[in-house]
């Protein structure tokens, strides 16, 4: 491998606004593969995490697959950031909090009219939802938070600057923001 | 001619008779952090956001009169890591998503958050069920954000003289109230043009058809966050 600051990132229950807003770092993107290589991401398709530097969690934990993947990360990677208000407050996903997900699962999936098929997906490979969508500090160590909904990409080009120069992050004002 | 004077951080602080610290702060255009406090109420002093060191000892400045000679201390690193802590503990009793809210970008709670660096709720999330009540015409009540400041309790009482709103319950069970026999908003006097119904520096109490008008960028922390209106200054 090279010199290179490795990084791996990824949505649990979240919508890729975050990615998205990652990318929106434009042209920097081009200095920033000179110093960062990235492991499991959307950008690369690699399915499963390896050890990292750092890794970037965007989106909440709704399911078991949502854990074992944020646990994934959590042993991989050296520095863990939660990425945006899903991962930082459980987020949108968490507005189900106060509904019964049986109640919900019936709503959706046979109440619903209008359905061509009628049942509660059961296929075995499909993770089971739990009761409460959680923010990701409610099961691993988080060892920085990166506000927003999305965080700005000015967010994450200061944050993952600060981190490679070797400096503490700490986002100024203008760019912490929880909407 | 002279005016009793306290230090605030080491700077001098005039102040009338009567005054509290933060009034006096406020006059001299000098900020404390405050959730609770308002100027056109009397003290509250239940969020202890304000407090500050008072010749060594932790006192809320909302509640603590000024006295000549004070030596007040606030921009600490103590203090604010407290501050942060209570806004975190705050965040994490209600329920308080900010994304889809329409007093995000003018809300106190959130801009001290913002304020004092907090970046995470830190502590688990309780969760609770409050469901909204919407049955007003113009107006509409999402519990999840109270942060229990009673201003709308005093803006009811003291200047609408409706006593519409009440605190019930003690500790994590303390919630807002309203004062009909079936509990909804719809059931009071209240009226969209009540001071209540303007007053809440969350998204408790929220005027129906006029959610989100005010675009990213124009809200009224965006043009001046309270520290900011404090220290006379418009943002960028």
């Amino acid at each position: 491998m090279t010199g290179k600051l490795r990084l791996a990132t990824t949505s649990l229950a979240g919508c890729f606004g975050c990615h998205t807003s990652f990318l929106d770092i434009d042209e920097r993107i081009i200095p920033l593969l000179e110093r960062v290589s990235f492991d499991r991401s959307p950008l690369t398709d690699v399915k499963h995490a390896g050890a990292c530097d750092v890794g970037l969690i965007e989106g909440g934990v709704c399911n078991e697959e949502n854990l074992h993947v944020l646990r994934e990360f959590r042993a991989g990677c050296r520095t863990l950031v939660a990425v945006g208000a899903c991962a930082i407050t459980g987020g949108l996903p968490a507005q189900r909090n106060r509904f019964d997900v049986g109640a919900l699962l019936h709503d959706v999936y046979v109440a619903e009219p209008g359905l061509t098929r009628r049942g509660v997906p059961d296929d075995v490979e499909l993770p089971r939802l739990f009761d409460r969508v959680r923010p990701v500090h409610e099961f691993v160590k988080v060892d920085y938070f990166l506000p927003g909904c999305p965080p700005p990409a000015d967010a994450f080009w200061a944050f993952l600057t600060a981190l490679l120069d070797g400096r503490e992050p700490a986002l100024p004002k203008e760019l912490l923001r929880y909407d | 001619m002279s005016r009793s004077a306290f230090t605030l951080d080491g700077a001098e602080v005039p102040f009338d008779d009567g005054q509290t610290l933060i009034e006096a702060a406020r006059a001299a255009r000098r900020y404390v952090p405050f959730l609770c406090a308002h100027p056109d109420y009397p003290a509250h002093g239940s969020c202890r956001v304000c407090t500050v060191l008072v010749n060594g000892r932790p006192m809320a400045a909302c509640t603590t009169k000024a006295a000549a000679g004070q030596v007040v201390e606030s921009d600490t690193p103590a203090l604010t890591a407290d501050r942060r802590a209570l806004v975190q503990m705050l965040f994490v009793e209600g329920n308080h998503f900010c994304p889809g809210c329409e007093k995000s970008g003018g809300c106190t709670l959130q801009s001290l958050g913002i304020e004092l660096g907090v970046t995470s709720a830190g502590f688990a999330h309780e969760s609770p069920v409050r469901p909204v009540d919407a049955s007003h015409p113009d107006l509409l009540l999402d519990f999840d954000r109270c942060i229990l400041c009673e201003l709308c309790v005093r803006a009811s009482a003291d200047v609408d003289g409706k006593h519409v709103f009440a605190l019930s319950g003690r500790g994590l069970h303390k919630h807002l109230i309203v004062n009909a026999e079936s509990g909804r908003l719809v059931d009071t006097g209240m009226s969209v043009d009540d001071a209540a119904a303007s007053v809440c520096p969350v998204g408790v109490i929220l005027k129906k058809r006029v959610g989100f008008s005010t675009p990213i960028g124009q809200r009224p922390h965006d043009v001046a966050t309270p520290r900011q209106q404090v220290e006379g200054k418009e943002g960028a």
